[in-house]
């Protein structure tokens, strides 16, 4: 969206961005990490669906993409280091909570990833950390 | 300069908060008003001070950002439009740009702490060395602070917008709260925060005027801050409520407070916090309608605190026994991180008769206090049982 500044970063802006609104009609992309949680949501009646979620948020074309992840047993974690390739079998943290899906969300500002965030089953059942797309 | 100190407290925030519409830029919008204050500084002493100081800055201030954006060779056509965007009759469709920046600076996704260092710093105009003094780190430590916060706006696109419908329901009390949090810190023994608090809390009411919990706000403060030349004795010793020289209360900000709260509904928890505080702003503590008052606040908010003054207003309005019926009904885990509430159990103790038993709680209570007034205090009032 915006190029680097080279002094502080004022004022220098893509030509699409309006300056009044700055933000207005462009989209800003954030990367949802769905996690898994030691703490869930006990009421299950209240938790939405997940195919409403993606039927809504395609349809209003906030989601561009996402998908579920096999278990982290599945995971080989790699480093090149001296020129040679080191694998690892299984993720490059051991932790409790672990990524189980993301998506891809395209919406005008953090409050409106965060509505969204907010009706996915995993934010209950769960816990979501929303990324912004790095301002390059 | 007295004026410029003066135009710098009523002007800043909304020449900061305009320049952010306008810019989209914090760091830049705060260097402009700080430039504009210098000039000020300057020009004042010599050419005499404007009828309108405000107005005066902030032209000062949008020049500096049209001249910054120059340098940094934005197009023609923008330059334009920030040109075109001088006050004009439509600004009251664009609306207060500091209400904006209230509810951008107390966004929940920022840390609390973050939240309250920016609405000082960006809000209130208060220097980064000041806040750092005030939350006892250093200064660079809050410069960090605060530049995190504004990074994270920017690189998460937090909205430089008001909420609206529901969803002002739900961030307001997030912005009452770090009000409120000020003011606390403020309280304790930094007279810089509890002033920013009340200030705050006053533009809030004037630009949220139908928002009955944020003049309820208001007059809480105004109450609590009436006793602070009572509060200390001349050795900085803590002086309880029913021992100050009531001559020593603010009886200016008291009258205001009462005559707020006249007219404002009973619509949430600071509207009953603010008339307790009237209460024990009465020549005489009418101790009966502080219970009655603390069982209302205890409905819609129980936390522990509140339980615990519960305990003790109707200890003082139907005997210690009550007082202390009501502390053994609260969960013992929760009161376990309140040193106060062994104080409260001292004194409501020592009130029914059993002065032995007291003096230990004091002591105990004393043990549980870090060094300071309170503390002192407590084992004061365990000496001369």
């Amino acid at each position: 969206m915006r190029q680097r500044c080279p002094d502080r970063g004022a004022g220098v802006r893509h030509p699409g961005d309006k300056l009044i609104e700055p933000m207005k009609g462009t989209a800003m992309k954030y990367m949802m990490f769905v996690c898994s949680d030691a703490e869930p949501e006990t009421d299950e009646s209240r938790v939405p669906d997940i195919e409403v979620w993606v039927a809504e948020n395609d349809a209003a074309g906030r989601r561009v993409t996402g998908n579920v992840l096999a278990p982290p047993s599945a995971a080989t974690t790699v480093r090149v280091r001296g020129g040679e390739t080191m694998l690892t079998d299984g993720p490059f943290t051991e932790t409790k909570e672990v990524i189980v899906g993301f998506d891809i969300l395209e919406c005008a500002d953090l409050d409106e990833a965060i509505a969204v965030a907010a009706a996915h089953p995993m934010a209950y059942a769960g816990r979501i950390e929303l990324r912004p797309y790095a301002d390059i | 300069m007295e004026a410029v100190a003066r135009a710098h407290r009523e002007s800043w925030s909304r020449i900061v908060a305009t320049l952010i519409r306008v810019t989209g830029d914090w760091t830049l919008a705060e260097d402009c008003a700080q430039d504009a204050l210098a000039v000020a500084l300057e020009r004042w002493p010599r050419d005499g001070v404007p009828d309108n100081p405000g107005a005066w800055l902030m032209t000062v201030a949008r020049n500096r950002a049209i001249d910054h954006l120059r340098r940094a060779a934005v197009e023609g056509r923008k330059l334009r439009e920030v040109a075109m965007t001088e006050p004009g009759p439509d600004d009251n469709e664009i609306g207060d740009d500091r209400l904006r920046l209230i509810f951008t600076c107390c966004h929940p996704a920022l840390a609390l702490e973050a939240r309250v260092a920016l609405t000082l710093r960006t809000v209130a105009g208060v220097s980064t060395a000041d806040i750092a003094r005030a939350f006892l780190v250093t200064e660079s430590a809050m410069t960090r602070r605060i530049t995190r916060a504004k990074s994270k706006i920017s690189a998460a696109r937090i909205p430089y917008r008001v909420p609206e419908g529901d969803a002002l329901g739900e961030r307001l009390p997030g912005v009452l709260a770090v009000l409120y949090l000020l003011f606390n810190r403020g309280y304790d023994g930094e007279p810089l925060l509890a002033g920013e608090a009340i200030r705050l809390a006053r533009l809030l009411t004037e630009l949220m005027p139908g928002e009955s919990e944020v003049s309820s706000l208001l007059a809480l403060f105004l109450l609590q801050h009436s006793r602070r030349h009572a509060r200390r004795d001349e050795a900085g010793e803590l002086v309880t409520l029913d021992r100050q020289d009531r001559a020593k209360w603010d009886r200016a900000a008291i009258a205001e407070a009462l005559e707020i709260l006249l007219r404002t509904p009973i619509e949430g928890p600071y509207a009953l916090q603010a008339r307790i505080a009237a209460c024990h702003a009465a020549d005489d503590t009418d101790w009966r309608s502080i219970a009655l008052w603390y069982d209302e606040l205890a409905r819609v908010q129980p936390t522990a605190v509140v339980e615990l003054n519960r305990a003790v207003a109707h200890g003082y309005a139907y005997g210690p026994r009550e007082g202390l019926d009501l502390l053994r009904a609260i969960s013992k885990s929760v009161l376990e991180n309140y040193p106060m509430a062994k104080a409260v159990e001292a004194d409501l103790t020592a009130r029914a008769g059993d002065s032995e038993r007291a003096a230990a709680l004091f002591r105990e209570a004393a043990a549980a206090t870090p060094d300071g007034p309170e503390r002192r205090a407590l084992l004061s009032r365990a000496d001369k049982l």
